[in-house]
């Protein structure tokens, strides 16, 4: 059976584009030096958001980030009908632990740092379909929580590599309603697994390249619609190395995104602030979309957007057990 | 008998696994050897610098040489912890790589490191299960290293 929303073989056209009536970002003090700062709706002095462990710091900072969108609309928390979001800890125990104090219903995700754009899609979803008027999509993460559940304590003298990204102290939260001003979701692209055997754990952007090319080049091939089409593509969390292999690949398979193709964690950061490849995690893409990219629309800077989040699947057991990284990338448009 | 295309597929058959791996391999940044070997070379050099010194005291006031390698190494022990504790051994680490690994300093700072890391979930399933997170590897290969040596030396000398 064909459905009238499904064109092609991953993408949908919503047929009532829902609309992002708000949008709120909460970042970390390196996050907030960046050249974005201005932004940013919030910028925490310190890690620990007075909070005594980075986990809860985490969670904080989600919840605080869902409060105060909410505000920043004059609604209360009570009119949110459903609220979707993610994490990379262990559990999504960030975004679990957020809903317990919000007392919204939940619908936990885990995209890895693709889980703005999946929260962004199921939302948009669910608002297009008639099922809810309101529903709240977010994603969150936190340097030093992300550093401890997949790398190494903060105080080991660790060499860095140049491809290794620094995962972004951010948290992004969307109002997504069936009504109202704002920025419109057009179409989304559901992403496949793409794993193309590469097992680098600090190279997360050559294992992510590939599934957002793909998911690019479907996603023009589902709508039928020009590579020059968007006024920006933006992918996730490349980081500038993932960056540099996903524009050879789109020059193969002969999809360059013009005039403006970028990645979220390779601008996230100023060079000199020493982040290697750039910046990753979901509250890469989420700080990105909440801050500089949405702001950007509403003053018509930029009209039509594509963001592809792209995430990591791995985890550090299947790492250890010689497994490659499987990884994943969702297309959102959104046009003024 | 579709009009859509699957161009995931397309693409995958286009680029596959081996020649993308070949490309990543191609394209990857890798860190400046020259300098690296450099500042493991003066970091490392001046950790065993100052560990000849603290020595060189100890046996100069009278101490046995024996009892001047233990007491040097704890306190060698103590410095990286002091150190890792401060928050500098990370920053030395970042430069100096297997400079400040290799040396005795380097398994504190891992142990300190992790006893930090952990203490938040207590000092038994925190602290006393993941101390040796890092450093363990390198006692269990290090004890079945030292028995293997053990054993040749005492069947050679037997």
């Amino acid at each position: 059976m064909k459905t009238d929303k499904k064109r092609g073989m991953q993408t949908i056209a919503l047929s009532n584009p829902p609309v992002l009536a708000g949008w709120a970002t909460i970042v970390g003090p390196k996050e907030g030096e960046s050249p974005w700062q201005n932004y940013y709706d919030k910028i925490l002095s310190d890690y620990m958001f007075e909070e005594d462990t980075f986990e809860k710091a985490e969670s904080k900072i989600l919840r605080e980030t869902i409060k105060l969108v909410v505000n920043k609309n004059n609604l209360q928390l009570d009119d949110i009908e459903v609220f979707l979001s993610g994490d990379l800890l262990n559990q999504t125990v960030s975004s679990n632990y957020a809903a317990r104090e919000l007392e919204i219903p939940y619908l936990g995700l885990y995209g890895a740092c693709s889980t703005m754009a999946e929260s962004l899609v199921l939302a948009s979803m669910l608002v297009d379909g008639g099922f809810y008027n309101k529903v709240i999509a977010a994603a969150c993460s936190h340097h030093y929580s992300a550093e401890r559940q997949f790398r190494f304590p903060v105080e080991q003298g660790v060499q860095s590599n140049p491809t290794n990204q620094w995962t972004a102290t951010a948290a992004g939260a969307l109002i997504v309603e069936n009504t109202g001003i704002g920025p419109y979701i057009t179409n989304l692209t559901v992403g496949k697994v793409v794993d193309m055997g590469q097992a680098d754990i600090a190279d997360m952007g050559s294992a992510m390249a590939p599934a957002a090319v793909a998911t690019i080049k479907q996603h023009f091939a589902d709508l039928n619609i020009p590579s020059d089409y968007y006024d920006l593509v933006i992918t996730g969390d490349l980081g500038s190395f993932g960056m540099a292999i996903a524009e050879q690949l789109f020059i193969k398979e002969g999809i360059v995104p013009q005039p403006n193709y970028t990645d979220c964690g390779a601008i996230f950061f100023d060079k000199k602030q020493k982040v290697n490849a750039g910046a990753s995690g979901c509250g890469c893409a989420a700080a990105m979309l909440c801050g500089p990219l949405l702001n950007m629309m509403k003053i018509g800077k930029i009209n039509k957007l594509l963001l592809v989040a792209t995430g990591a699947l791995m985890s550090p057991i299947t790492s250890f057990q010689g497994e490659s990284i499987p990884a994943i990338a969702h297309a959102v448009a959104i046009e003024n | 008998m579709s009009e859509v295309n699957d161009v995931t597929k397309d693409a995958l058959k286009k680029i596959n696994v081996k020649e993308y791996g070949n490309l990543v391999k191609e394209m990857k940044p890798k860190r400046a050897l020259i300098p690296d070997l450099i500042w493991a070379f003066v970091i490392g050099g001046l950790i065993c610098l100052v560990a000849q010194f603290i020595q060189n005291q100890f046996i100069i006031n009278g101490v046995s040489i024996l009892d001047a390698r233990a007491s040097t190494a704890i306190i060698m022990i103590f410095l990286a912890a002091l150190a890792t504790g401060l928050g500098i051994y990370d920053i030395l680490g970042e430069r100096a790589g297997a400079g400040t690994i290799v040396p005795i300093t380097g398994f504190a700072n891992v142990i300190v490191a992790s006893a930090m890391e952990f203490k938040k979930e207590g000092y038994v399933f925190g602290v006393g299960a993941k101390i040796f997170n890092v450093a363990g590897p390198t006692l269990v290969f290090g004890i079945v290293t030292a028995m293997l040596i053990g054993l040749i030396k005492f069947f050679l000398i037997s």
